[in-house]
């Protein structure tokens, strides 16, 4: 548990050092902008209870608004992907596994379900974000492009990120 | 009671998703709306620090461009001081404004993080109100305008860019000309250009044409060179047109500025707000 404590801390401080230090510096205009910080939030021990969950998301968002200078945006993103996470593991996971306190890692859950969490938890994120951001529905459908686009390039980075940090362990699903 | 309390616990993901997120668009709102007054920005210590830190490294990788800005405006400026020394008395009767002399000083700082890529670009600088600098005052590079202060903490201050959708500056075509609109970005993607608006249909512009401030508002002094005209008329069909223009700030480079400081702006400024109070 403690052990656990540790490395999410650790994973907490990289992701957000590397997507303020070098991953804000990235972007083609501001159509597609790379957010791989909320791999931290996905990758949270899957038994943790629904209250710390959205305390954690909140602070991780309103961490990340303090260096973009958007209060409340990338707060309100986490919120929300927090609460598709709890859905998400509610559908997909078995009553045993919703309450261990393993790393949801594509080593733990194999390909299939971490592909599917990763794409669908960073487009739900992304749009959020991009219409939070720009507060209204006018030009949707351009707001809702950026948020493709910018959820591709997301997607990539954590694939990148995760094949890199990739260790098989037991597996909980298919 | 009961099973009103049953009924929270067993869908408490959303409500608790309800609470938190209420929370999250209350602090966006209050963004939107009223003066930045919170410290969860680039200008509290820890995250000015730590940009000031990856700054410093950064800093190498532009010292020849900065080196080659600064030499191009040495030249400018000893081109002009050749001009103070050369007057023709004879010709000219030369009158020293002292007001107008020196009514702006100028603070160096080093911009510690800058953006482009976001809807609402920041940009943060090294120094706050322990050198000066106060929320509204304008910010310049030695070829161009960059933003406005917006908040200042004791050794950091955040500037809104002119990257941003609600930044307006007062421009004016020419140097001596009146017609003037006001420079917005309008693209909301392109770094390298931005938009005039509401210039009188009536002005005849042409392509390279300067773009200069007018120094109505108290930020910026007259004459500093935004930009040139790339497209005319973007727009036709009111009694306004819009110009898109190609700016001299080359954002995605920023690396020193100038905070513009206006001796005469409290005056001008309450000047004005008396005139309104007597309407």
């Amino acid at each position: 548990m403690n052990n656990n404590f540790i490395s999410n801390l650790l994973r907490f401080l990289i992701l957000i050092l590397i997507q303020v230090g070098l991953f804000k510096n990235m972007g083609y205009y501001n159509l597609a902008i790379p957010l791989p910080y909320i791999l931290f939030i996905l990758l949270l021990p899957i038994g943790i209870s629904n209250f710390s969950l959205f305390v954690i998301a909140l602070i991780t968002g309103l961490t990340v608004d303090a260096f973009y200078d958007s209060i409340g945006v990338h707060a309100a993103a986490c919120v929300m992907l927090a609460w598709f996470r709890i859905f998400f593991h509610r559908i997909t996971l078995d009553i045993d596994a919703q309450e261990s306190s393993s790393t949801p890692s594509w080593g733990n859950m194999g390909f299939k379900w971490f592909g599917t969490y990763v794409v669908f938890s960073t487009l739900i994120h992304h749009t959020v974000l991009f219409l939070v951001e720009v507060f209204s529905f006018r030009n949707f459908a351009y707001t809702l492009f950026g948020a493709i686009l910018s959820s591709i390039f997301t997607i990539i980075l954590i694939f990148i990120i995760s094949v890199i940090t990739y260790r098989r362990k037991s597996r909980l699903a298919n | 009671m009961r099973n009103l309390w049953l009924f929270l616990v067993r869908y408490n993901a959303f409500f608790l998703f309800i609470l938190f997120f209420m929370f999250s668009i209350v602090l966006v709102i209050r963004n939107n709306n009223f003066q930045r007054a919170s410290f969860i920005n680039s200008s509290n210590v820890v995250v000015g620090s730590y940009f000031e830190k990856i700054n410093s490294w950064k800093a190498y990788l532009a010292l020849a461009d900065d080196n080659k800005a600064l030499l191009e405006e040495n030249a400018h400026l000893r081109k002009q001081l050749q001009n103070f020394r050369a007057i023709d008395t004879t010709v000219h009767v030369h009158l020293v404004d002292s007001i107008e002399q020196d009514r702006y000083t100028f603070t160096v700082a080093t911009v510690v993080n800058n953006s482009i890529h976001q809807r609402s670009n920041y940009i943060t600088l090294d120094k706050g109100s322990r050198e000066g600098i106060h929320p509204n005052m304008g910010v310049i590079t030695s070829n161009g305008v960059v933003g406005i202060v917006q908040q200042v903490s004791e050794n950091f201050s955040t500037v809104r860019s002119l990257l941003h959708p609600d930044i307006r500056i007062s421009v004016s075509l020419d140097s001596v000309s009146d017609a003037f609109g006001s420079l917005v970005w309008g693209s909301n993607t392109d770094s390298r250009f931005a938009m005039v608006r509401d210039i009188p249909n009536h002005v005849k512009i042409r392509i390279g044409q300067p773009i200069f401030t007018s120094g109505y508002s108290t930020l910026f002094p007259k004459g500093i060179k935004v930009g040139h005209v790339v497209e005319p008329e973007v727009t036709s069909g009111e009694s306004f047109k819009d110009i898109r223009v190609l700016l001299t700030t080359d954002f995605a480079k920023l690396h020193h500025v100038y905070v513009v400081k206006d001796k005469l702006a409290e005056e001008k400024v309450s000047l004005e707000a008396s005139h309104k109070e007597n309407e």
